[in-house]
């Protein structure tokens, strides 16, 4: 087991022409009791999925300011991600049968990981359930371990959440990305919204040749309405909800489709899904389904930035990364009210809320009628990004917690 | 230039929100909130999200407000609620109680919205608060105008609407110092009327900072004829 090496790094320097040089002198200062003192990050997955993404930015820029980090990812079989996969629907919500030999699996693959992970940093934050188990290894009271759930834990599977709180209760605190989320716990809860990197290729400006190119290469007409989904090809993120939706607003406006997304390592369902969403679509010509590899940041970001209007129709959301990234990209969004995404879209302020598929289609036809409001909110929605969910913000969230745990004001 | 003795101490400012214990999904249940909650609690919720939404300067004003609003659709209350200014209060107890009397005399009022529930429920947060000194401080008006442009939105929020509960008085630290360390009494009250709700953290600062670049040409000399 070996710290992930990280693709690239940006200075914090250059985060002053985004969010302005007072908040980059800010970083510092909040940074300078914290100096030299050592992090741990443990994840399941080095590449695809937000929360890969968010440490691949979050680790270099806490290094820049000092701290000893490093970011190491859970290792598994097959059969260690199918059981994950399985908790990660149940605790969503989605039925499940308790199985004796997936509880069996996932403790085997921790006692593995314990055997290889150095869990010695002062500061341990674990993110999600797959290495939640890993507090195991704690053995003085002197560090602080932070278990960070990305997931909508609102109406988790009792028989999943039981077993899994069993090592979540032995954490100094727990982070959420929205109060819906927290649980009946005997250790403090904290709210702590996942970010976008304004810089990075899925976020940064491009050059509108590079866009024309891509609109090109998927066959997408620029001179007609672009309804854009990015998500992976999952199930709770309602692909097909998206079409029926789609096919509502087509009897009004002449319209295209475009479901983008690929498939995260640790997400065995996304073929099937992506099959159940070509067979929605039907060959309909306006309806570009596109399977990206690892996410093609630089073609997310084109797609994003040609949309009339972003779409985020998921049943069930941690937060969704994605509608921070329209919504920079000052585009109106239509999204579910679920999970994170109400903190994100503040309805008719920052974007619309819907509750259905013929909600959603309400929504988008409303915006294509109103270009002028649709204008509004996209630029209402790129301040609440600048504002609360940026890298910046969230390496502030982090920095603020270590020191507040290590002072024992972190309540 | 005039040179104040106590000088201003410009501070960094970090907030952690902690996920308290209550939520409300009826209007009673928030009632039941209001009445219970910490004092962090509703200074997040009303304090805090002003600046946490300093951009939206329409028809946004507090957390409560927009809930009201939004998930409880009850648009009279949140007329109400949103019609609270935090500038007319030096202490949470204060807003809490008045809070509180808003959705007491609705309730009264209309008993019928007392327990329908609302379509997400109101889950009540805190604000933790971490501050350190900037290292930055300010002993004349040229120096206070180049910390103010330096400050963080969170610090500048800190200084300038949040202050008002820690000073207990209508004032915020700014004007607090020009009216008492300079003698800049003018200067102060037009500062102190800059208003939050309909200005942007970055335009209120904005004008923050040219009235006191117009208070530093009253005292520039005047050219040699």
């Amino acid at each position: 087991m070996s710290p992930v090496q990280l693709a690239s790094r940006t200075p914090l320097s250059d985060y002053a022409a985004v969010i302005g040089a007072g908040e980059i002198e800010e970083l510092r200062t909040l940074a300078k009791p914290l100096a030299g003192r050592t992090v741990e990050m443990v994840n399941s997955t080095a590449v695809g999925g937000g929360v890969a993404e968010m440490l691949n930015r979050l680790v270099p820029l806490s290094e820049e300011l000092g701290l000893n980090i490093r970011w190491e990812v859970m290792t598994g079989g097959e059969d260690f991600f199918e059981v994950t996969k399985a908790f990660h629907n149940a605790l969503h919500g989605e039925p499940y049968h308790p199985d004796p030999k997936h509880f069996e699996i996932y403790r085997a693959y921790t006692e593995q990981n314990l055997k290889r992970i150095p869990l010695d940093a002062e500061f341990v934050e674990i993110h999600d359930p797959q290495p939640a188990g890993l507090i195991e290894s704690r053995t003085d009271g002197k560090s602080h371990w932070i278990w960070r759930c990305h997931i909508d834990l609102s109406h988790p599977n009792r028989a999943v959440w039981d077993f899994l709180e069993t090592y979540v209760a032995k954490y100094n605190g727990a982070l959420f990305s929205s109060p819906e989320f927290a649980r009946q716990l005997p250790i403090p809860q904290y709210l702590l919204y996942p970010s976008i990197d304004p810089l990075a290729e899925k976020n940064q400006e491009l050059d509108p040749a590079f866009i024309a190119d891509v609109l090109e290469r998927y066959k997408i007409d620029p001179s007609r309405p672009i309804l854009t989904q990015i998500s992976r090809f999952d199930r709770l993120k309602d692909p097909v909800g998206v079409i029926r939706a789609y096919r509502i607003v087509r009897r009004y406006f002449d319209c295209q489709l475009v479901l983008a997304g690929g498939s995260a390592s640790d997400d065995p369902e996304g073929v099937v899904v992506l099959r159940e969403v070509k067979a929605a679509a039907d060959n309909d010509p306006d309806i570009k389904v596109l399977e990206l590899p690892a996410w093609a940041p630089l073609e997310v970001n084109a797609l994003q930035r040609a949309s009339t209007i972003v779409i985020q129709k998921s049943l069930r959301e941690g937060f969704g990364l994605t509608v921070s990234e329209a919504l920079w990209k000052k585009k109106p969004v239509v999204a579910s009210a679920v999970g994170g995404i109400p903190t994100q879209v503040i309805h008719k302020h920052t974007g619309l809320l819907a509750h259905s598929v013929e909600g959603t289609a309400y929504q988008i036809r409303f915006l294509l009628s109103h270009p002028e409001i649709a204008a509004r909110l996209g630029e209402q929605g790129h301040q609440h990004v600048k504002e609360n969910f940026l890298i910046t913000q969230n390496l502030k969230s982090y920095l603020t917690l270590f020191l507040m745990l290590s002072q024992g004001t972190a309540g | 230039m005039q040179v104040a003795e106590t000088p201003f101490e410009f501070s960094t400012v970090a907030n952690l929100t902690r996920i308290g214990n209550f939520s409300a999904g009826t209007l009673a249940e928030l009632l039941n909130g209001l009445q219970h909650c910490s004092d962090a609690s509703i200074f997040h919720h009303t304090f805090q999200t002003l600046g946490s939404h300093h951009f939206l300067t329409e028809g946004f004003s507090n957390d409560f407000a927009q809930w009201a609003l939004v998930d409880a659709n009850r648009d009279a209350l949140a007329e109400q609620l949103a019609a609270l200014d935090i500038r007319d209060y030096t202490s949470i107890a204060a807003l809490r109680d008045d809070l509180c009397r808003v959705v007491r005399d609705y309730l009264l009022q209309h008993p019928e919205f007392a327990k329908q529930e609302t379509l997400e429920r109101f889950y009540f947060c805190e604000s933790l608060q971490v501050t350190l000194p900037f290292g930055v401080r300010a002993q004349t008006l040229d120096e206070f105008h180049d910390g103010v442009a330096r400050l963080s939105h969170a610090a500048f929020h800190f200084h300038f609407i949040a202050s008002r509960l820690r000073l207990q008085l209508r004032t915020n630290d700014f004007s607090h110092w020009l009216a008492n360390a300079l003698g800049l009494k003018t200067l102060a009250d037009y500062i102190n009327r800059i208003d939050i709700y309909t200005n942007t953290l970055d335009s209120a600062r904005e004008k923050v900072l040219r009235l006191v670049e117009r208070e530093r040409r009253k005292h520039e000399p005047s050219p040699a004829c």
